[in-house]
């Protein structure tokens, strides 16, 4: 595969990259120490990688691919906790379909279908509460995953299936939020980051408020950008002109989707339901304080960690694998000691192989880098 | 991917109660929760004709129609919305698997 040739506005983006070029010059920005960008959300690396916006950005810039692809950042245990449920009787296991592939430590979602499970791959949490009210001789389970943008759709089909009094219906909430997880970022003694790409879609759900901390308490500016190719330089420019401005301020390049106070229905309905876990475990990134969420009390029957006993064991990756040193930054995907050779698309070992979304499988796909023709499709 | 989401028009009210709506996709329909778009004070109804940004079955954010076709271009170029029209399609299909027609 490679880019979208020449995607339309081709020019306008051409035009941007010489603007930003300019500010580069003025910003005086050392070659062996380029500004480092975050795109904190999935998405964003998706289309950075799709449309080869780097080639449009002088070397001085770079982005750095963050932890923003909520498969790529599940630790193995709760793959192997999902595994456990779907083989408990009676039960149907109802999942993304991004969640399939990310392996486990025996074994991943897809696989445990093969051997007959029922796991099956909705569109909708509204899907699987639609599939536990055919089946009520059936345990139906959902598997919850993802930022601020998808909450709002477990929290309400949560609240629907109370109202319903649907009884055998479950979240398995694996929900992870966006704040706490920066500020991580933020305060990691590794940190070099000279600003952020807010992540458009969540932002959209809690609006721009709560970035605030991140000018006012580190320094750095934060740009909530949109999706398209010309969204992303765009938002690039409106950074570094922050930078040679001498300001740090969340800035809103995506207005058009993105209202300033967020989403108010949505944001009930994920107070209504969630509270703030004291920590949540990410895959290579250890635990993070209060970034993932779980079912309140007024909501237990809806809860699958009330409903089953889950082996919750730690599992590490595998020794070699450096997913939470790419996520993180630290390295490129492909200073990984097994990108491309024990781990590649097909055979995943760490999940930023598995989904589009994430920084390895987006390198391996789009990359610049070379890859033996052995191993394509292989 | 489901951070992306896919732009539709509500075509029609299915369920009042439920704020669930007919959402036209790229041609084809599907039953969306509607309640995040819908005005304050406003009856379900009124929300009929929006252009609106679709997540995971839900529609989170309201777009003006041009927007709404650009996105859906970018979409196109990405890959993203045969993507998205199988994932539905396939959820259908999970639905309805393991029941004789
Ligand atoms: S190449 Fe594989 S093991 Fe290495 S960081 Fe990427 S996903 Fe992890």
């Amino acid at each position: 595969m490679k880019y979208v040739d020449e995607f339309r506005n081709g020019d306008q983006a051409r035009a941007i990259a010489q603007r930003i070029q300019k500010l580069v010059a003025a910003l005086g920005v050392p070659k062996d120490r380029p500004l480092q960008f975050m795109e904190v959300c999935g998405g964003h690396t998706h289309s950075i990688f799709r449309y080869g916006l780097s080639q449009f950005l002088p070397e001085e810039i770079e982005f750095i691919h963050g932890p923003g692809c909520p498969v790529c950042v599940l630790p193995m245990g709760v793959v192997d906790d999902c595994i456990a449920i779907a083989e408990q009787p009676n039960v149907i296991f109802t999942t993304f379909g991004d969640a399939m592939r990310v392996p486990g430590s025996k074994k991943s979602l897809l696989q445990a279908k093969a051997e007959g499970r029922d796991v099956r791959m909705v569109y909708s949490p509204l899907d699987a509460l639609q599939l536990a009210k055919q089946h009520p001789e059936k345990e139906v389970v959902f598997f919850g995953l993802g930022f601020e943008t998808t909450m709002p759709s477990t929290a309400m089909t949560v609240q629907q299936a109370a109202k319903e009094g649907v009884k055998n219906f479950s979240l398995f909430c694996n929900h992870i939020t966006i704040i706490p997880t920066i500020k991580a970022m933020l305060d990691s003694p590794d940190m070099r980051l000279d600003g952020f790409l807010g992540p458009g879609h969540v932002s959209m759900i809690i609006g721009a408020a709560p970035y605030e901390f991140i000018a006012r308490d580190y320094q750095r500016p934060l740009v909530i950008a949109g999706f398209e190719p010309l969204d992303i330089l765009q938002s690039v420019y409106m950074l570094v002109k922050q930078l040679l401005e001498g300001r740090c301020e969340i800035e809103n390049q995506y207005e058009r989707i993105v209202p300033r106070e967020g989403n108010r229905v949505a944001l009930g309905a994920i107070a209504e339901v969630f509270e703030l876990r004291e920590f949540f475990e990410w895959r290579g990134m250890g635990s993070i304080d209060h970034s993932g969420v779980r079912i309140r009390e007024k909501y237990a029957q809806f809860d699958t960690e009330r409903k089953f006993e889950l082996p919750r064991q730690k599992i590490a990756d595998p020794d070699a694998a450096q997913c939470g040193e790419v996520v993180t930054g630290v390295i490129k995907p492909e200073q990984c000691k097994l990108f491309g050779k024990a781990c590649t698309p097909q055979t995943p070992i760490g999940a930023l192989m598995v989904s589009t979304e994430g920084a390895c499988a987006a390198h391996y796909h789009y990359g610049q880098v070379e890859i033996p023709l052995s191993e394509v499709g292989a | 991917m489901m951070c992306l989401g896919i732009p539709g028009q509500i075509i029609e009210i299915t369920d009042a109660e439920r704020q669930l709506a007919l959402v036209e996709v790229s041609g084809v329909k599907r039953e969306v929760n509607v309640a995040c778009v819908v005005e304050p004070d406003q009856p379900v109804e009124s929300c009929i004709g929006y252009w609106v940004l679709v997540h995971v079955g839900f529609a989170m954010s309201r777009i003006d129609e041009e927007e709404a076709a650009k996105t859906l271009a970018i979409l196109q170029e990405l890959g993203e919305v045969q993507e998205e029209l199988d994932a539905m399609q396939a959820s259908q299909e999970a639905l309805t698997e393991g029941q004789k027609p």
